[in-house]
């Protein structure tokens, strides 16, 4: 974000590269990555320890609950910066941005802001979509195993343990995924797992990897188009987005075809 | 229909709109929130030579509806599925009786579905009954994401919408679009969720369950149910464009789609206005699942006919020349395809 690369600091508090930098760890739940990689931060401002945030989405559509999450992970995260005395996160262009900025004013809660359409809380919701997330990036390191192999029987999966997983990107991806999930990370631990630790049997491991491999095409595919869309709303956005190789097309520039992927392999 | 290297396709797009969403029509800050989230999908997944003014966006009218789809785009007929919106347009979003008397008028081109609210309660069920009769329904376009008063939302297995489903088997409706959008009550759950899906399907295995959007942003879950019920069908509306900006991905979702459900249980749809048919059906013809995306068998010439039009023309009865026909193809491994069988699969 063009705002936050100069260190600008306006009195007390953090700067606002610090600041933005805090809000790597919010993420969008559905599409299992930071809003500061999406480009939905719009903009930031630090003046003597108060902090304005403005948040944009790809659509005026995008769900309310899921919008709600983000923003008001990101008053959390900046509430408790140092020297940080008071957070305005605001929520723009979005259908509910009256009802989600009102209740963000007030810390009014997940209840408070959205009243009679809420019912407990959205704990069921993040849990759901840090489940999904770890299915898609087991997936991508069991299909990664497969595509360098071609000997490899699919059943085999089953009991291939973390140790046995080569030292990549998303190795570390999956570990982070088990860790927030509450699986073990250890070298002995099977790969292949639900979100409750259950393995599979030989026979049931194409249906499950099928299954796991219609959920990464799912959330690779919906990260993609919401970036694109981000940027058709919001002409420039892209230049905020981190690049995503997952789900990458021969177009983008984080490209790599699956063949070169196999040569290359050490 | 639509030929190509000796090859004849028969196209029934399974989902159009006529809507108005001209400001006039705009009842509040929604509608025009509405249009211009349509306009974005329109813009980001159109190559540029099908990208539309905004101002051509906002309305077409009948006469440019017929020359974008039977003139110019291959369909020998189409189906609307007109969403209500009444909270964000004064005379609606689809215009029903301007869509009904265009059907009218062409009956061998146009199929009209209508929709229904089950909020509505016992006079959404009356209007229900008479406009079964009115317009001749054979199928309805639910879109769960609904606004009405105080609610955003409801449940294709919330007690009252049974009552409906209950009516639409009495009525011959059978064929069931349904349209998940992103709000429901409660807030708690995803609203994209199809697991309604599954239990309506489950009860009402006389009835088709057309899920739009192949359950887009959910493919997995909608893909999951849908090996379980034989009788829910994937409608391929918002999915088709992928085929030009992100093509590896729409290989993707119509390899995950003939593994699941099989080619007899995807139907074709521009999503007009949204988009045109025209290009969508010549890229599919020509659309191959790339070859290092080897968990996928190629796309047959017999698929494509299925989708583009056979599967739809079937479940309408809308005669289809003999030579331009096809016999179902056998069981997917996945999963039954005779109600009796349903639900073996689910874990």
């Amino acid at each position: 974000m063009a705002a936050a690369t100069v260190e600008v600091t306006h009195g007390a508090g953090p700067t606002e590269a610090e600041a933005f930098g805090a809000l790597d760890v919010v993420l969008d739940p559905e599409l299992d990555e930071p809003i500061t990689d999406l480009g939905f931060v719009r903009s930031l401002r630090v003046d003597d320890g108060e902090v304005t945030v403005h948040l944009r989405l790809p659509t005026s559509f995008c769900s309310p609950n899921f919008a709600y999450l983000m923003a008001s992970d990101s008053k959390d995260v900046l509430t408790s910066l140092d020297g940080v005395v008071r957070v305005h996160v605001e929520l723009d262009d979005h259908h509910d941005s009256e009802i989600i900025n009102r209740g963000l004013a007030a810390d009014a809660g997940y209840k408070g802001t959205f009243l009679h359409e809420a019912e407990h809380d959205l704990e069921e919701l993040r849990a759901t979509f840090r489940r999904k997330a770890h299915t898609a990036a087991m997936e991508r390191c069991l299909t990664a195993l497969l595509r360098a192999d071609a000997d490899l029987p699919e059943a085999d999966l089953g009991t291939v343990r973390l140790g046995d997983l080569p030292a990549t990107a998303h190795t570390e991806a999956l570990l982070r995924r088990r860790e927030a999930v509450g699986l073990p990370t250890t070298d002995d631990a099977i790969v292949m797992v639900d979100h409750e630790g259950r393995g599979y049997t030989a026979d049931e491991v194409p249906m499950a990897l099928r299954r796991a491999r219609s959920t990464r095409i799912s959330i690779d595919g919906n990260a993609h188009f919401c970036r694109g869309l981000l940027a058709t709303r919001y002409p420039g956005a892209d230049g905020d987005q981190t690049a995503r190789a997952d789900g990458a097309e021969p177009s983008d520039p984080t490209f790599i075809p699956l063949a070169t992927l196999k040569e290359h392999r050490p | 229909m639509y030929s190509k290297d000796g090859e004849n396709y028969f196209i029934v797009d399974a989902h159009v709109a006529l809507w108005d969403a001209r400001p006039e029509n705009q009842r509040n800050i929604h509608g025009k929130q509405f249009i211009d989230c349509f306009y974005d999908y329109h813009r980001n997944l159109s190559p540029e030579s099908e990208v539309w003014s905004y101002e051509d966006y906002l309305y077409q009218g009948g006469e440019r509806l017929m020359k974008d789809l039977f003139t110019d785009g291959y369909v020998d007929h189409a189906i609307f599925q007109p969403a209500y919106l009444s909270e964000f347009y004064k005379t609606g979003f689809g215009q029903s009786e301007e869509a009904f008397a265009l059907t009218q008028a062409n009956p061998d081109k146009l199929t009209y579905n209508h929709n229904f609210d089950p909020r509505n309660g016992e006079q959404g069920l009356e209007q229900l009954h008479a406009d079964a009769e009115k317009y001749g329904l054979k199928g309805v376009k639910l879109y769960t994401a609904e606004w009405h008063g105080e609610s955003r939302g409801w449940k294709l297995d919330d007690p009252w919408a049974i009552r409906y489903f209950e009516a639409c088997r009495e009525l011959g409706i059978t064929n069931i679009h349904v349209h998940k959008g992103p709000t429901i009550r409660p807030l708690d759950r995803d609203a994209f969720d199809v697991a309604d899906v599954d239990h309506v399907a489950s009860d009402f295995t006389d009835l088709n369950f057309v899920v739009e959007h192949c359950g887009l942003p959910r493919l997995e879950d909608f893909c999951w149910i849908a090996t379980q019920e034989p009788n829910v069908h994937a409608g391929l509306a918002v999915a088709m464009p992928f085929i030009h900006t992100r093509p590896r991905y729409f290989a993707q979702i119509m390899g995950e789609l003939m593994y699941w459900l099989g080619e007899d249980r995807i139907q074709f749809s521009s999503d007009y206005a949204i988009w045109t048919p025209r290009w969508l059906v010549e890229r599919f013809v020509d659309f191959q699942i790339p070859e290092d995306l080897n968990e996928y068998a190629p796309l047959t010439v017999e698929a494509k006919k299925k989708v583009l039009g056979l599967n739809a023309a079937k479940m309408y009865d809308i005669p289809v020349p003999a030579e331009l026909r096809l016999p179902d193809a056998d069981e997917t491994a996945t999963g039954p395809r005779q109600p009796e069988a349903a639900d073996l699969a689910s874990v």
